[in-house]
C-alpha cells in the first residue's frame, strides 16, 4: 500500500450512500426564517462517520484553509468521544458551528476527500456541525473544560483586532487561545461581521453564531461593539494604547452597483442592504423591530453568489410573490454553493440565465416598476477561464419588477485605509500584505479576509486570520 | 456598551430637545460635520444624527433632534440619567474648513433642527479664524433654535421669522439673498437643514456663483458605506452620504432625486409609528387593570 488507502477501500467507502441531512419541506420554510437544515441525529452521524476511510495523508485535511484534523475528529464520532471530537475541531478552528454550514465544502474538504473519486465524499461539513452543535449544546461542557486550551495567561501581551467578522474571530481565537489578551473592535452594534448582518438565520442561526461569540468570551477575549476602525480608533491610536500588533479584518466594504440609469430609483437596493435590514434588523418582525424592509411583489436578483441567493431567498420569505434571479452567464457558472442554488430553486426562485440588465424603469408612483434585461451568449474562455458573455445586438425585453436586488460584490471601504494613508493597497484598493504572514506595509500590523482579497468566503478570512494569528503570537511569545 | 445621557433640554416642547451624552471616545475625535448612528434599544433601528457640539475634556456630545417617528419618539421619552443602547461615531467627513482669516466671510444658513449642525460648522470656522455670519429662520421668534449660542461666537447672527416676530419677516433665504446683494466678500455659503430649503439656498448661491456645501441627511442604515442606502447623484455620479459626505457642492447635488429617496419608508416609519402609539397605549390599559 504506496498510497494513503488501498483501492479495494476506497470503492467499498464510496459504495454506503452518503447520509442525508433532514431539512424542513420546502413549502413550509419559506414561510418562516428557521433554519432550513436541521443536523444529523447521533445514528446519522455515526453512519456518516463509519464511510471515512481515516486516510494516513488526509487530502482532505490539505483542503481545508484551516487544517482541520478531519479524520481524527471524525474518528472520536465514532468512539462516541464527542468532546475530544470537539476539542480537535476547535485546535484550529474557532467557529465550528459556523463553518459546517457555511462553508463551500465541495470546493474544499469535502472536494479533496477521496471516496469523491468514485462516489460521494464523505459529509464533512455535516459531521463538523454535529459536533460544534453537540458541544455548544452542553454535551461535553463538563468534560473538556475552555481553559485547559489556554497555555498560560499573557495579559502583558495585547492585541487588537479591527472589525469582528470570520477573520478577526479566527485571529482572536487563536491568540487568545496562546493566553494572550485580545480585544476586538466592532463599528456595528452586533458582533460577527457577516454572520449577523449577511448570511440569513435559515442559513446561519443567530444563537449558533452567539455561542460561538460565548465561547469566545471565555477565553478572555474583549468584545467592544460601535468601535468604527478608522473613526472612533484608529491603528496609531491602538499602539499608542499599548496594543503591540493590530489584525485588520474590517471585511470588504462598499457594495458595487451595475452602473446603469435608473439605478437610485426606489426599489433598487444593494444585497448588502436588503440582508443588513433583514437579519441585523430583524426586518422579518417589523414592526415588533424598528427596521423596516421594503415590500417586493415581483422582486429580481442580479448576480449569482451566495449573496444573491441569501437575498433571493429572503425576498421568498418576506412574501414575494415571485423571485427571480437574473445571471448574465448560464447556471453551470453560477459561483454559489450548489446547495445553497438547490434550496433557492425548490423554494420557487427563478432562474433568468444570460441576461443582464440595461436601465431600471420607475412607474407612475415615481417607484421601481421594471428593468430591462439584454440577452447574452456565452462567448471564449476569459481570464478567470470562465466562457465570457457577450450582448446579442438588438435582443432585449422588459421584466416587469417593484423591488430590485444588486448582488455583485463589493468595492474595499475607505473608512480605514483613508485614516491609514501608510497602509500600502494592491491595484484593485485592497490591503496588500505578505502571503506568508498577513503583514501588511505597516510593521506588526495584519490583515486577512475581505478587506485584503475582496468578497471571497468565510473559510478563506478565517484562513487568513489563523495564519496571521500564529506569525503574531511567534512574535509575541518568540516561539518558533 | 450603552451610552447615558448626561443633560437634556427640552428646546421646543414636544417637538424638539437637546441631549449631552457621555461618550469620551467620540468627543475625543469629532469634528464638524461628523454624524453618529443611534439604536435606541434592543429591538431600535439604526439611525444619524449629526453631532451638534462636543466637549473633548467632559468627553461628552451634543445631539438635537425633531420628533417625527418612533425612534425619535422613544428617545424624547429618555431623560437624564437613562441609556441609549448603541452611539456609533464620528462617522463622515469632517467639513473642509481652511483659515483663511477674517477677510473669508462664510455664511452659514440653518434651518429646522439643522441649525443645531450648521452651529457645530460655524464655531469649526469661527475658531479657524473666518469671519462666521449665522443665517437663521423660523416660523416664530419661540421657535428659533442656537439664537443665544451662535450669537455668542458669531460675527453677525442673521434671524427672519415668517411672522416677523424677530429679525427680517420672510424665509431664510430672504436675508441671505439680501446679504449676497449687498456684500461682495461672501466667499462661502454653508447649508444644513431641510432638504427643500438647502436646495433654495444652492439655486440662490449659484445665481451669485458662490461656493455653496450642503449637509445632506440621506436614509442610512450603517452609516459606514456597508449598503449604500444613502446614495445621493452628486455631479452626475452616485455618492454615498454616509462616507463620501454628508457635505458635498450644493450647485451638483439632484435633490428632487434626494426628495423622492427620503420618501422610501414613508409608508413603513407611519406604521411603526402608530403600531408603537396603539401598543403603548394598550400597555398603560393593563397597567391600569393590574395594579402592582
Amino acid at each position: 500500500m504506496t498510497d494513503q488507502t488501498s483501492h479495494e477501500n476506497v470503492v467499498h467507502g464510496a459504495k454506503i450512500p452518503r447520509t442525508d441531512m433532514p431539512c424542513q419541506p420546502a413549502a413550509e420554510r419559506v414561510k418562516n426564517f428557521r433554519e432550513v437544515t436541521l443536523g444529523y441525529t447521533p445514528d446519522m452521524a455515526r453512519a456518516e462517520a463509519s464511510r471515512c476511510l481515516q486516510c494516513k495523508k488526509p487530502l482532505c485535511r490539505t483542503g481545508c484553509p484551516v487544517e482541520v484534523r478531519i479524520p481524527e475528529f471524525i474518528d472520536r464520532i465514532l468512539q462516541d468521544d464527542l468532546a475530544e471530537a470537539y476539542r480537535i475541531l476547535r485546535s484550529t478552528n474557532s467557529l465550528p458551528a459556523v463553518c459546517g454550514r457555511v462553508c463551500p465544502q465541495e470546493k474544499q474538504c469535502e472536494g479533496s476527500c477521496i471516496l469523491g473519486r468514485k462516489g460521494e465524499p464523505v459529509a464533512i461539513g455535516r459531521l463538523e456541525r454535529y459536533v460544534a452543535d453537540a458541544a455548544l449544546a452542553g454535551a461535553c461542557e463538563s468534560l473538556a473544560p475552555e481553559s485547559a486550551d489556554c497555555a498560560r495567561p499573557r495579559p502583558d501581551l495585547k492585541v487588537a483586532c479591527l472589525g469582528s467578522g470570520p477573520s478577526s474571530l479566527t485571529c482572536a481565537g487563536y491568540l487568545a487561545g496562546q493566553g494572550i489578551k485580545v480585544t476586538v473592535f466592532e463599528g456595528l452594534h452586533e458582533p460577527g461581521g457577516v454572520l449577523v448582518y449577511g448570511i440569513p438565520a435559515f442559513r446561519l442561526p443567530k444563537d449558533v453564531v452567539r455561542r460561538e461569540l460565548d465561547k469566545l468570551r471565555a477565553l478572555d477575549v474583549d468584545i467592544r461593539t460601535n468601535w468604527v476602525g478608522g473613526r472612533t480608533v484608529t491603528i496609531d491610536s491602538l499602539f499608542a494604547e499599548g496594543y503591540q500588533a493590530v489584525f485588520v479584518g474590517v471585511g470588504a466594504g462598499l457594495p458595487q452597483f451595475l452602473n446603469v440609469p435608473g439605478e437610485n430609483i426606489i426599489g433598487v437596493f444593494s444585497a448588502n442592504e436588503y440582508l443588513t435590514r433583514a437579519n441585523l434588523g430583524r426586518a422579518y418582525e417589523f414592526p415588533a423591530y424598528d427596521t423596516p424592509t421594503y415590500p417586493g411583489r415581483r422582486v429580481t436578483v442580479f448576480g449569482a453568489g451566495n449573496v444573491a441567493m441569501d437575498a433571493a431567498r429572503t425576498a421568498a420569505r418576506l412574501g414575494a410573490e415571485s423571485v427571480h434571479i437574473v445571471y448574465r452567464r448560464g447556471r453551470a457558472e453560477m459561483p454559489a454553493r450548489r446547495e445553497e442554488i438547490e434550496h433557492a430553486l425548490e423554494e420557487g426562485v427563478q432562474l433568468i440565465e444570460l441576461a443582464a440588465p440595461l436601465r431600471f424603469v420607475a412607474g407612475d408612483n415615481k417607484r421601481l416598476a421594471g428593468v430591462e434585461l439584454q440577452r447574452m451568449e456565452l462567448g471564449e474562455p476569459d481570464a478567470s477561464g470562465r466562457r465570457s458573455p457577450r450582448p446579442l445586438p438588438g435582443d432585449t425585453f422588459m421584466q416587469e419588477t417593484d423591488l430590485a436586488i444588486v448582488a455583485l460584490g463589493t468595492r474595499p471601504n475607505p473608512l480605514l485605509l483613508e485614516a491609514t494613508p501608510r497602509l500600502a493597497l494592491n491595484k484593485k484598493g485592497y490591503i496588500m500584505v505578505d502571503e506568508a504572514t498577513g503583514e501588511t506595509s505597516i510593521p506588526n500590523v495584519f490583515a486577512g479576509g475581505d478587506i485584503v482579497t475582496g468578497s471571497a468566503t468565510v473559510i478563506l478570512a478565517m484562513g487568513a486570520g489563523r495564519r496571521a494569528a500564529r506569525e503574531i503570537a511567534r512574535r509575541l511569545l518568540g516561539e518558533g | 456598551m450603552p451610552t447615558k445621557i448626561l443633560h437634556k433640554e427640552n428646546l421646543i416642547p414636544g417637538r424638539t430637545s437637546k441631549l449631552v451624552l457621555d461618550a469620551p471616545h467620540i468627543a475625543s475625535t469629532a469634528k464638524p460635520g461628523h454624524f453618529v448612528m443611534l439604536r435606541i434599544n434592543e429591538r431600535g433601528e439604526r439611525f444619524p444624527l449629526t453631532i451638534a457640539d462636543t466637549d473633548a475634556e467632559r468627553g461628552t456630545i451634543t445631539i438635537v433632534y425633531l420628533v417625527m417617528g418612533k425612534s425619535t419618539t422613544l428617545l424624547e421619552e429618555l431623560g437624564v440619567g437613562d441609556d441609549i443602547s448603541d452611539v456609533c461615531g464620528p462617522l463622515g467627513r469632517a467639513t473642509h474648513i481652511e483659515p483663511v482669516g477674517k477677510s473669508h466671510k462664510v455664511i452659514c444658513v440653518g434651518g429646522g433642527t439643522g441649525v443645531a449642525a450648521m452651529h457645530h460648522i460655524a464655531k469649526g470656522h469661527h475658531k479657524a479664524g473666518n469671519y462666521v455670519i449665522a443665517c437663521i429662520g423660523a416660523r416664530n421668534k419661540d421657535l428659533l433654535l442656537f439664537h443665544d449660542e451662535l450669537a455668542a461666537f458669531c460675527d453677525e447672527v442673521l434671524v427672519s421669522t415668517d411672522d416677523g416676530s424677530f429679525g427680517m419677516q420672510g424665509i431664510v433665504t430672504d436675508p441671505l439673498r439680501d446679504r449676497l446683494e449687498k456684500d461682495k466678500e461672501i466667499a462661502e455659503v454653508v447649508a444644513v437643514g431641510p432638504v427643500p430649503m438647502m436646495q433654495a439656498v444652492a439655486q440662490l448661491t449659484a445665481d451669485f456663483g458662490i461656493r455653496t456645501t450642503v449637509s445632506l441627511n440621506s436614509l442610512m442604515v450603517d452609516g459606514m458605506g456597508m449598503c449604500g442606502a444613502c446614495r445621493v447623484t452628486v455631479g452626475g455620479e452616485t455618492r454615498f452620504t454616509c462616507v463620501d459626505g454628508p457635505e458635498f457642492d450644493g450647485h451638483q447635488v439632484d435633490f428632487a432625486e434626494l426628495r423622492s429617496r427620503l420618501s422610501a419608508f414613508n409608508a413603513q416609519e407611519k406604521l411603526s409609528l402608530d403600531d408603537y402609539k396603539e401598543h403603548r397605549c394598550r400597555c398603560r390599559d393593563q397597567g391600569e387593570q393590574t395594579p402592582a
